[in-house]
């Protein structure tokens, strides 16, 4: 990933940052400044809280390029409880304890790496929400690079 | 407008074509359209490629393949919408005849996919989908689908299993087209055992990656009885859209884009869906046939695998669906599929469909998915 791009999405990626539209009040994730719902321009800033649920989920055998050391891995739609609907990797679960309807959050870990030199893109994934079956120790094998707060951006680019 | 017809079809079989360029097989494919519309030279040529720029590090295509062709100095642009590229293409030809700016022109669709390593070809055909919301995630397009499928067995309460007879019916009507990728009947038994892709999508939901070409030539109708008695007539042709992805969609199980698509060609054609005698189905996955269908009007919401179920998509059945071998089995050379499903279309409303000829067939459509959903180009064609 360009780090210009990298740079531009930090906010969503890292914090779920989207829009409110201020016409029909339509929660938007990811930010689009268009409402989608009724086309006006929505450019007020929304924080989604980051809970949601599974809506879907498939686990990834034959991996795109950069990604063929994660395989296999659980992809999702999760239901976000603000309303939208996002696409995002499942995390510290094994994908036979997933279903549809599973609580889940949000938390930060890396996505991808473009190669040995190259930049360790860091993003949203979703983990079964505490106190869910299925939330097992697992949670506590946080991947050691991954940034233990939102907004500390200085750690995230590598190499 | 003028009323445009189809004077001449080619294509090249669907395969891996390691001793062929892209540029060759895009040559065969015009070569035996000319031939067949029997004609020397086109007045323009539309080519749909989705990815020859990541693949074969060729764009340009339109003048690269003009030049190849002995047409150097014609009009000559390449289109592009993903998997619906070929479909496009078709479009804006169509567009230049009706609308009187060309007379003769070849609309083609070319795709060259097996030069590159897997996780290339699969992270290139990721980019149909949102690449900064979906790619990024690690989500290939074999996932999107799956998620789709998951959801709809979810919702609906099918079981894997049942998406079979998409597959089997898909591969018994190959075994009839000598240009098909893979000619070869399988069973439940083979589709139940298949190696999983992205659960729930395993080897036989799933359509290949190719190398192949197809064109036609359009002609105003007025003009087809000069060149050939067998012009078949273009009765409807309309692209819709949705968004790219599949999260934005206000229903991820109903392609709101292919039922706006099929509804405009319906109003174009003044036809309702079962009008039709057969209908080419862009079946990438499965999954993708059961929407279809439900969005073209076939089924209900949560019908469209009922009615393969029930043997109703096969040659003989209420409405043939994939009738030489479909995406799933004539192959998926990604930008050149619209192209194909066209072709086969015309072979079928000719009568040269061989041992898959659908009885006295008169109307036919053919849909080109780009994505999973995101353009949708439905195209009518009707014997004269």
């Amino acid at each position: 990933m360009e780090v210009a791009r990298y740079w531009r999405t930090t906010k969503q990626r890292y914090e779920l940052v989207g829009e409110t539209c201020p016409n029909c009040n339509m929660k938007i994730f990811p930010p689009r400044d268009v409402c989608p719902n009724c086309q006006q321009l929505a450019k007020t800033p929304q924080a989604f809280s980051g809970s949601g649920e599974v809506y879907s989920f498939s686990t990834i055998h034959n991996a795109p390029e950069g990604f063929e050391k994660y395989a296999p891995y659980t992809v999702a739609l999760v239901r976000l409880s603000e309303g939208p609907l996002i696409t995002a990797q499942l995390t510290d679960v094994d994908d036979q304890d997933v279903y549809v309807g599973m609580p889940v959050e949000m938390v930060t870990r890396a996505l991808r790496e473009d190669g040995e030199r190259g930049m360790i893109v860091y993003g949203y994934k979703f983990r079964p929400a505490f106190g869910v079956a299925g939330a097992s120790s697992q949670a506590v094998a946080v991947d050691v690079r991954a940034p233990q707060a939102a907004g500390q951006r200085e750690v995230v680019i590598a190499g | 407008m003028r009323d445009v017809s189809i004077i001449g079809i080619g294509q090249t079989a669907v395969g891996e074509h390691w001793e062929k360029s892209l540029r060759m097989l895009a040559y065969e494919a015009l070569d035996a359209a000319t031939r067949d519309a029997k004609i020397e030279r086109v007045d323009a040529l539309y080519v749909g490629n989705m990815l020859s720029g990541e693949l074969t590090k060729q764009e340009h295509l339109g003048a690269l393949i003009a030049d190849f062709a002995g047409l150097r100095g014609i009009e000559a642009m390449k289109i592009e919408a993903a998997c619906g590229s070929a479909g496009a293409a078709f479009r804006v030809g169509y567009a230049m005849v009706a609308g009187g700016m060309q007379d003769v022109v070849a609309v083609m669709g070319v795709e060259k996919m097996t030069d590159q390593e897997a996780s290339l070809t699969t992270s290139a055909l990721a980019m149909a989908a949102d690449a900064e919301y979906e790619a990024l995630q690690g989500l290939s397009f074999v996932g999107i689908n799956a998620l789709l499928m998951r959801r709809y067995m979810h919702e609906h309460g099918y079981k894997k299993e049942d998406f079979a007879q998409f597959a089997i019916n898909a591969h018994a009507n190959a075994v009839n087209n000598p240009n098909a990728m893979f000619r070869s009947a399988i069973t439940a038994k083979q589709f139940a055992d298949a190696k999983p892709i992205a659960e729930p999508i395993n080897l036989l939901d799933s359509s290949p990656i190719a190398d192949g070409a197809a064109c036609v030539i359009l002609a105003p109708t007025a003009m087809a009885k000069e060149f050939t008695d067998k012009a078949i007539r273009v009765r409807a042709s309309a692209v819709a859209t949705d968004t790219v992805a599949v999260h934005d969609r206000r229903d991820p199980l109903y392609l709101e884009g292919g039922a706006i698509s099929a509804q405009k060609a319906y109003a174009q054609a003044g036809i309702g869906p079962w009008d039709l005698d057969l209908f080419e189905v862009h079946d990438a996955f499965t999954i993708m046939s059961a929407l279809s269908l439900e969005a073209a009007g076939f089924a209900p919401r949560g019908k469209g695998v009922a009615l393969a179920l029930d043997g109703q998509i096969g040659i003989g059945g209420r409405m043939p669906i994939t009738t030489m071998g479909g995406l799933k089995a004539r192959g998926h050379p990604v930008g050149a599929t619209g192209m194909y499903q066209i072709v086969e279309v015309v072979l079928q409303l000719r009568g040269e469909a061989g041992a898959n000829q659908v009885r006295d067939a008169r109307l036919g459509m053919a849909q080109n998915i780009g994505g999973s959903g995101a353009t949708v180009v439905t195209t009518i064609l009707e014997r004269i």
